[in-house]
């Protein structure tokens, strides 16, 4: 079956690449070249949350390459609807500013009974509203994520947000974080998701969530006395947090070529970079007295004293470093393709990476024109993480959600194991199987495929009927055909298939009526959640 | 009961005869005897915690010129925000004062500068080099407590190797398997109706096709099911009046207890438990640290307390990837550093004593002028540690590329 579907994928390839051919030699009315559905299948998995009912045929309608560009500029998508469901979590457009002062940390008075455990819950909530709560920042955004995951017609930029947040990651958890992190998805990860590498890396650098979160904010020369403020007279120093995690996590990779000193050098070269009125609207702020203006050696560069200018020079050393396009090149290879990234896609992609600045169109474009993106080796070995399963069985059930079901789907993703904004290691989320295939989370998996299937999410509407195409119940096998065209379309396997047949053998399963005149009425929920929960939908 | 589980395994294998690849629990020979085996529980303090908080070396000259506001004061009789003194150079934070008892009972040993050869400063790197066992080496593919798994006798239970977690750590990984959960009481199939339908219709979808990791571990999911249904885990109080403290970590030690006293075989436990990462406002007797080392060791006494007499088959073991630079920052914390407290707690350890060298705090003392310098490689302690309580080889290969010193640290009799 898999070598069946390989041998299309591979015809399919040819058929692509040839297109992409004619494309570039400038030919505009050269026929649309046919790609059969196993490949828009295959494609689909891998740059949107997975195909909803209905989606091959419309990639079909207007072609693979011109759905892909299309992807590839959100900007030309309509995505009006998801926009309007947005409206109604009001914290995602606030400033800094109106959210700190509109979901404040409780007073010292109210910290201070917390602390002392003497608050009852009712008090508390009299005291302290759960609508005026910081926690609403954090819920308001894990449930857009999720349902822009879920909705958005924009799928591939979704991806890059959480392709890029991941990259830069920052934990709610920490701090002020949770104040700036709506401001640092909005304004520094969504714009620049499908832009320029250096945009983002300077964009993340500048950023209060990322001064904080890595501490940079409080980096200052050795041997620095606080002038003013209630830190008066305190010394500040050198704080090494960020620069380490520049240097490892967001260009060169730990294996790139750099010393203890380099990190030293580096954080020494952002002392300064702070925030300025952290609990107001914190802004980025250079302040010159925290800089340390001496010669700084970094990779073997010298960094002549220009203040502010020196983190500047850091950020374009990093950019141009051949291990930083090497790095970046191979994450995106590992999402995009393979656990294992192929070495010479790699190369190619990091070549693209240096030719094009960084520019992530052109990066992502060499992938999916690759041969190794499409062959066969690759279609369905990739794990889906927690969101993208919770994300792809909503999409595959055709459910509607609400502000309210994509908080639920949020949760359930965190349950499996992967809760938005909840990774505290600078590393972000794992994108490699091993880290999310265990007993536990398989169970969690599990449990809310049947949750979803039986319609138990709160604010999530599955409507079965549309997915087996208004099937009628008293033919399980129908039904069970329809089940899997709609859920695992060209991906059940032999094993897969005789298993869930045999379930139709079940009295829970088709509730034979009283008189045993045969199955009534199939349990289409309990089915369903069957096919959500096999290996294959666990793949992508 | 006993009769129960075998049983169950057995018909499991049968079962499970018919189609293709065995999962990895039952090529461990199921149905061997099994005698009631001792139990490891490591921990981990991931963010590298600061050890000399943890454990104050307070009659080093060189500890309170280095740390201004974050120091904690000399131990004082009657004093209970003062460290708590072990052997008159040592103290523990005021806050571990429930661990006192263990130590007096010489159940509780310290390692005071322990760590690992590499000097890598990166949280991510330390803990993969700490957890593969191979530092240096990233292409590791499993990790040193999953070869110990691998290394242990016949054994069939599903519950052989636990991390409490939504994710399976590095460290347990291998070809012996292991298993990952949140919570005991959630690991079930939970559908509107006859779950029991949708629970063999999983595991029908997961017995049936190839044997790679996301079928292995299916089959592992419904074996264990099924076994912690059956052994009542769920159903056992915290016992001996022991009181958890609230939050994850404190609930993964009373659900590991659970496991322990409802006899389902396990042999390795493992949890993590964070927030050690104080580069900012650290704090003293109180504050930040303080409140993350108070939860820490009032939950290791509650299981300590919970167990009882089960205590004398249990060996806790603590670490974290690396420790904090002696001198305080300009933030009144501290940065990443090199050596690190680690902890060793149980009934066959020869406690109340600090194991290992102490390498001092003067500035010609501290690893590359800045920290304290490793005087234990963690592979000794960890090796020394795994093959005597799990009764493994001496010359089990837990960490490949890297030779078993002769001499032992005199952690047991």
């Amino acid at each position: 079956m898999r070598a069946a579907m390989a041998r299309r994928v591979v015809a399919a390839l040819v058929l692509s690449l040839l297109a992409v051919g004619i494309a570039g030699a400038g030919t505009t009315d050269a026929a649309m070249p046919v790609t059969d559905d196993a490949t828009i299948l295959h494609v689909l998995q891998r740059v949107t949350y997975g195909p909803r009912p209905g989606d091959v045929a419309r990639v079909q309608a207007i072609g693979l390459e011109a759905w892909l560009e299309r992807q590839l500029d959100p900007a030309r998508v309509d995505d009006s609807a998801v926009e309007g469901a947005l409206r109604a979590m009001p914290t995602l457009t606030m400033s800094i500013a109106d959210l700190q002062r509109e979901y404040p940390r409780p007073d010292a008075e109210t910290r201070r009974k917390l602390a002392a455990g003497n608050l009852d819950p009712r008090e508390m909530r009299e005291m302290y509203p759960v609508e005026k709560r910081p926690a609403r920042i954090v819920g308001e955004l894990q449930a857009a994520r999720m349902l822009r995951a879920v909705t958005s017609e924009r799928q591939l930029q979704e991806i890059m947000v959480d392709f890029w947040f991941n990259h830069f990651n920052v934990f709610a958890g920490k701090g002020e974080v949770r104040w700036y992190l709506t401001a640092y998805e909005r304004d520094v990860i969504r714009p620049h998701a499908l832009g320029r590498f250096p945009d983002l890396l300077r964009a993340t650098a500048h950023h209060p969530a990322m001064l904080f979160y890595l501490d940079n904010w409080l980096s200052a020369r050795p041997g620095y006395v606080v002038r003013g403020g209630p830190n008066q007279g305190r010394r500040a120093g050198l704080n090494e947090n960020y620069a380490r995690e520049l240097l490892e996590l967001h260009t060169l990779g730990v294996d790139g070529g750099y010393t203890q000193a380099d990190v030293t050098e580096v954080a020494r070269a952002f002392t300064g970079w702070t925030i300025d009125r952290p609990r107001q609207d914190a802004r980025y702020l250079y302040r010159p007295p925290l800089h340390d203006y001496g010669d700084k050696h970094v990779l073997g560069r010298v960094l002549r004293a220009g203040g502010e200018r020196d983190g500047e020079e850091v950020l374009a050393l990093l950019i141009e470093h051949p291990s930083t396009a090497r790095f970046i090149a191979g994450k995106l290879v590992r999402r995009f393709v393979a656990d294992d990234p192929p070495a010479a896609l790699v190369e190619r992609v990091a070549a693209a990476h240096r030719s094009s600045g960084g520019d992530i169109r052109t990066m992502l474009r060499v992938i999916f024109a690759s041969p190794e993106f499409l062959s066969p080796e690759v279609a369905g070995g990739k794990i889906k993480k927690p969101s993208e399963f919770v994300a792809s069985a909503t999409r595959a059930v055709g459910a509607a959600v609400d502000a309210r079901g994509a908080l639920a789907l949020a949760r359930a993703a965190a349950e499996i194991g992967e809760g938005y904004y909840e990774a505290s290691p600078p590393t972000g989320y794992p994108d490699r199987a091993e880290a999310w295939v265990n007993p536990g989370a398989l169970l969690a998996r599990l449990n809310f495929a049947l949750s979803l299937a039986e319609g138990r999410v709160p604010g999530v509407r599955t409507d079965l009927t549309t997915l087996v195409r208004e099937a009628d119940r008293r033919q399980p096998d129908v039904v069970l055909a329809r089940l899997l065209a709609g859920l695992l379309p060209g991906r059940v396997s032999e094993d897969t298939r005789a298993v869930l047949t045999a379930q139709l053998a079940l009295p829970e399963i088709t509730r034979l009526t009283a008189d045993d005149r045969g199955p009534a009425n199939t349990d289409v929920a309990k089915l369903a959640a069957l096919v959500l929960g096999a290996p294959e939908f666990q793949r992508r | 009961m006993m009769l129960t589980r075998r049983a169950l395994l057995l018909g499991g294998a049968c079962a499970l005869a018919a189609t293709a690849g065995p999962p990895r629990f039952l090529t461990r020979a199921a149905g061997a005897a099994e005698a009631r085996g001792k139990i490891l529980v490591a921990l981990f303090q991931r963010g590298a915690v600061d050890g000399l908080s943890m454990v104050v070396p307070h009659a080093d000259p060189a500890y309170y010129a280095a740390r201004p506001s974050i120091a904690l004061p000399r131990p004082r009789r009657g004093d209970t925000a003062a460290a708590v003194d072990l052997d008159g150079f040592f103290a523990l934070h005021p806050v571990l004062a429930p661990l006192q008892p263990l130590w007096d009972a010489r159940t509780l040993a310290i390692v005071p500068a322990c760590g690992s050869p590499d000097v890598t400063r990166s949280h991510f790197d330390a803990q993969d080099y700490m957890e593969s066992g191979t530092p240096g080496v990233k292409s590791t593919p499993d990790g040193w407590l999953g070869r110990a798994a691998g290394a242990l006798p016949a054994g069939g239970s599903p519950f052989r190797t636990v991390a409490l977690g939504a994710r399976l750590p590095r460290v347990l990984r291998g070809d012996a398997g292991a298993l990952a959960l949140t919570s005991l009481e959630r690991f079930d199939v939970r559908a509107a109706g006859a779950p029991g339908v949708s629970q063999r219709g999983f595991e029908s979808l997961y017995r049936e096709g190839v044997a790679d990791l996301l079928h292995g571990t299916g089959r592992e999911t419904f074996e264990a099911v099924k076994m912690l249904k059956s052994a009542g885990a769920t159903r056992l109080a915290p016992a001996n009046g022991a009181d958890y403290p609230r939050g994850r970590f404190g609930e993964s030690l009373r659900q590991i207890a659970q496991l322990i006293r409802a006899d389902v075989g396990l042999r390795i436990a493992f949890a993590d438990v964070e927030g050690w990462d104080t580069h900012v406002g650290q704090g003293a007797e109180q504050g930040q640290l303080a409140n993350r080392l108070r939860d820490f060791g009032a939950a290791l006494a509650a299981f300590a307390r919970d167990l009882g007499d089960r205590m004398a088959d249990v060996l806790v073991l603590t670490m974290s990837e690396f420790g904090r630079t002696v001198s305080e920052n300009g933030n009144r914390g501290t940065d990443h550093g090199h050596a690190t407290t680690m902890m060793v707690m149980g009934a066959d350890v020869r406690g109340g004593r600090i194991i290992g060298g102490w390498p001092g705090l003067a500035m010609e003392q501290r690893f590359e002028g800045r920290d304290l310098a490793v005087t234990t490689d963690f592979r000794t302690l960890f090796h020394q540690v795994a093959t005597h309580h799990l009764a493994l080889p001496a010359a089990a290969p837990l960490f490949p590329g890297w030779t078993i010193p002769p001499r032992t640290l005199g952690l047991f009799a």
